[in-house]
């Protein structure tokens, strides 16, 4: 399915065109409207990690100035239980019984963040309190698991995945068991993010093949060409299209793999490794609706997509001016409302592939009218003159099999549909402190269409810059005594800055049009970047100073323990 | 964080008389105080502004002693010629400290006097554990709990945390005085000296004292002495910029051929004060500028070390900082 096709406007791509509001200081983000009587809420944690409430005293906090309500279970409805893809499915305020310190249990109202603040340390939280579960001593339990072939002929001992998406996605196997466990601890379960189905498996899952490699004195690379699935390993379906083995050998020859170990081993203090792993994400499609207005001066697309800084609004507004064939400073885009067709939503990297077919369809429907007007053929602005109409309205969807309204991986169509890619890193160790540095990365993608080579450049250099943070610094400790999280605001967890990242991180993509997946040829790139790179950093950590961190973040004192 | 009255001084002892109540805070860069008001670390009702006092600012050299005004921010400091000149050591502490943007408005005097970086210290409000800096007589929770960054010098039972200041530590290594003044009028206090570890607290019968700075007393600068040879501020942090130490080192090497004439050498965030290493000062004359002559000298000096169960990887990172800031400040690496 594989197809080399050229669409869109010059190769080179588009600059986000929010770039200069952003810049300046003029975009205007959430907390920056201020509507008439608006009211600051601030949640009231439970103080304790696991146990039962008893109580909520919230009189002395409404006595203070500002404050003008403070809502407890009694006041608020019974929120309904969260569907999939939702990590949190259990909503707070629904129960007696206190399952992690912080678990809201009031909400105090006013008219300053302040006075809120004040008002939270004013309520009174009565509570019993049990003793609370610490991760490593929790219940631990299997929730899912499935087996495909003989695994018994294959595996002496079961073999245990925490995230099996990717063990089941990935290398050709003749046969396969995944098993999950859960542990019940006194914490919240984290807010999805950055790759949270295959992130936390592909490193174990990456890790283990760099150590398989490194047992069997066989090359990282060459293990992972050897065990290509040619159709996907779950249930044998073929891809609807895959440049992983294009990405490997693009990425090896970018990055001098095969002569690493021929370039000097030592930078002043810093000993150099060289690690390298796969990345892959699965396809979420979620169904949506947008609407193209072509007007005699240029069209406006309108989708009620929201924009957390990945370049929606550029990308959606070139689709619709490649498909008009028309420049794309001639679109408008206009999002960020609820009045405005319903797209999915904003996360799993889906928005291109949902929200970009939906546009590219709203688009079609324009020109088709412009076409049943006898004008096909023309520079639509012109058509639209001729035509003598001030508005083409298009309506376009993009719908899934069977009508679903979400979808993963192609379930339901006779195709497999993911994204992947390699990761070469180059990490400097120092041996005195167990400091590790970022020295150059090299990214290979296959992710079908790349509509816009510089917001998915950027997309994926973002990606790698987060992996390098969960690979060597992000912590979030249980604090021992307590069983609460040790530090709540980023003053005590470190994530990388511009210090910490090189120039050189070079991401490319394979040329691919996948019209399975999407009505552009598109899947999704943005989390993507972030898989792999933990496990290439391990790996490149052990190639410099021969220390296998097993564990993440790789912090120093983990590194001077092994040497 | 409560409401507060503000003010302006406009001279450093109309600032000093107002600091006899306990709710008076001094604010310059502001840079820590507004943490402090927000996680509920301090409450003041008045805060006197001393930023517009340019009796305060400047940076000059007078024969061999460099004087920096309170007021210099920490990019003013470390981008000076006299001080990369002349306390090279203490240029870099400023540049490796905070971020560009912080650098801009924290100033040098402020910034000995931030408090510890302890994550049981920095918690929000209401406090969710004991911690003896916040609630006296409450308790220690990090000695019990986590403590990887914390104490590996000078700490007791009830506190183990470390002073987190770059230039704090370059400031103690390069003999630097500070100059305060306080309603008594001014004096001196040398800024070896100046923190005080937790034992040092509790053998002055004050348990929770950081400093020798008078609650009403403020600084007014710091007088360095110029000495000849190189300086070196290394310090080791995972993140390449805008974090705090996990240790540092501060050093000033004179040498004589190839071997070591003179050397001053103190230890960043091993401490609750900068922790001079005396005793390798006093051996290291005539030790050859090598990392194999130096690490034995070193380990020696450090050998009251007294690492908590997690933290024992400290005292060989603080041996090979310190090697690294004198090879560094010798010109060998």
């Amino acid at each position: 399915m594989t197809a080399t096709q050229s669409a869109g406007p010059a190769p080179e791509g588009l600059s986000r065109v929010e770039g200069p509001l952003k810049l300046t200081g003029a975009a205007r983000y959430a907390t920056d409207h201020r509507p008439d009587g608006v009211l600051h809420a601030v949640l009231v944690g439970a103080p304790v990690a696991a146990g039962r409430l008893r109580g909520v005293d919230g009189s002395a906090a409404r006595a203070l100035p500002g404050v003008t309500a403070v809502l407890t279970a009694a006041d608020l409805p019974a929120f309904p239980e969260l569907p999939p893809p939702s990590a949190v499915h259990v909503m707070p305020f629904a129960d007696d019984r206190i399952r992690y310190e912080g678990q809201p249990v009031a909400i105090v109202l006013a008219e300053s963040v302040e006075a809120a603040e004040a008002g939270r340390a004013a309520v009174a939280v009565d509570c019993e309190r049990e003793a609370p579960v610490l991760i490593g001593h929790g219940h631990r339990e299997p929730v899912m698991g499935e087996d495909r072939g003989d695994v018994d002929a294959v595996l002496a001992d079961t073999h245990v995945e925490p995230a099996t998406e990717a063990s089941k996605s990935l290398y050709a196997v003749p046969a396969l068991r995944l098993r999950q466990l859960v542990e019940r601890v006194s914490l919240n379960v984290p807010t999805p993010m950055r790759a949270p189905v295959e992130g936390p498996g592909l490193w174990a899952l990456e890790s283990a093949m760099n150590e398989l490699a490194d047992a069997a004195g066989l090359d990282p690379l060459d293990v992972r060409l050897a065990n290509f699935a040619e159709v996907s390993p779950a249930d044998g379906r073929p891809w609807s299209a895959n440049g992983l083995c294009e990405a490997y050998q693009e990425g090896a020859r970018r990055y001098g793999w095969r002569t690493r170990h021929e370039r000097p081993r030592r930078d002043g203090p810093w000993v150099i490794g060289h690690g390298m792993a796969t990345c892959t994400m699965g396809s979420f499609r979620f169904p949506g609706a947008s609407r193209v207005r072509l007007r005699r001066d240029g069209a406006v697309v309108e989708a009620n997509v929201h924009d957390i800084g990945t370049g929606v609004q550029t990308v959606l507004g070139q689709i619709a001016a490649d498909e008009l064939g028309i420049s794309p400073d001639r679109v408008e885009m206009r999002w960020g409302d609820t009045d405005l067709p319903r797209t999915g939503p904003t996360y799993g990297s889906s928005t291109t592939v949902g929200t970009g077919s939906a546009v590219a369809a709203a688009a079609r429907d324009v020109t088709k009218q412009l076409a049943e007007l006898g004008q096909g053929g023309r520079d639509p602005l012109e058509a639209l003159d001729r035509a003598g109409i001030d508005e083409l309205v298009g309506e376009g969807t993009f719908e899934l099999p069977g009508g679903a309204g979400f979808n993963a991986d192609g379930a339901g169509t006779p195709y497999a549909i993911r994204t992947w890619g390699v990761i070469f890193t180059e990490v400097g160790v120092d041996p005195d402190f167990g400091l590790l540095r970022l020295r150059r990365a090299v990214g290979v993608y296959s992710a079908g269409r790349i509509v816009n080579p510089i917001t998915a450049r950027a997309q994926m250099t973002g990606g790698i810059i987060w992996g390098w943070g969960k690979a060597t610094m992000e912590e979030s400790d249980q604090e021992p005594t307590s069983g609460r999280w040790l530090a709540k605001n980023l003053s005590n967890v470190a994530v990388p800055v511009n210090a910490d990242i090189p120039a050189d991180i070079d991401v490319s993509f394979t040329d691919e049009y996948d019209e399975t997946a999407s009505l552009i040829g598109a899947r999704g790139i943005g989390e993507l970047g972030a898989t792999g790179v933990d496990a290439a950093v391990a790996a490149a950590v052990h190639d410099a100073v021969g220390v296998r961190v097993r564990d993440l973040p790789i912090l120093p004192w983990k590194v001077l323990a092994g040497l | 964080m409560k409401d507060f009255g503000y003010a302006r001084a406009s001279t450093a002892e109309a600032a000093v008389q107002t600091l006899t109540g306990r709710q008076t805070a001094v604010i310059a860069g502001g840079t820590e105080l507004l943490n402090w008001f927000r996680l509920g670390i301090a409450a003041a009702d008045r805060v006197v502004d001393i930023g517009g006092l340019d009796e305060l600012r400047g940076i000059t050299r007078d024969g061999d002693e460099l004087r920096i005004g309170a007021l210099a921010t920490l990019n003013e400091v470390g981008e000076h010629p006299l001080v990369r000149q002349a306390a090279a050591a203490l240029a870099s502490a400023c540049l490796q400290a905070a971020s560009a943007q912080i650098r801009n408005r924290a100033t040098i005097g402020g910034n000995v006097l931030q408090r510890t970086r302890c994550p049981y210290f920095r918690a929000e409000e209401p406090l969710p554990w004991p911690c003896n800096k916040r609630d006296p007589g409450s308790g220690c929770t990090s000695l019990a709990g986590r403590h990887e960054r914390q104490a590996i010098f000078g700490w007791t039972q009830d506190c183990v945390a470390v002073q987190p200041s770059d230039p704090a530590v370059a400031l103690a290594a390069l003999d630097a005085q500070a100059d305060v003044l306080g309603p008594a009028g001014p004096r001196t206090i040398p800024m070896r000296e100046f923190h005080l570890t937790q034992r040092e607290a509790a053998a002055l019968g004050e348990p929770m004292r950081e400093t020798r700075l008078g609650p009403d007393e403020l600084i007014t600068g710091y007088r360095l002495p110029v000495s000849p040879g190189g300086q070196a501020y290394v310090k080791v942090r995972e993140r390449a910029s805008y974090e705090y130490a996990i240790v540092s080192a501060a050093a000033a090497v004179r040498l004589n051929q190839n071997r070591i004439d003179a050397a001053r050498v103190a230890l960043g965030s091993v401490a609750q004060r900068p922790w001079r290493l005396g005793a390798a000062e006093a051996e290291l004359p005539g030790t050859p500028l090598t990392r194999e002559a130096l690490i034995p000298v070193i380990e020696r000096a450090m050998a009251d070390a007294a690492p908590l169960p997690q933290n024992g990887f400290k005292v060989t990172m603080a041996r090979n900082a310190a090697v690294r800031a004198l090879l560094t400040a010798g010109g060998a690496s």
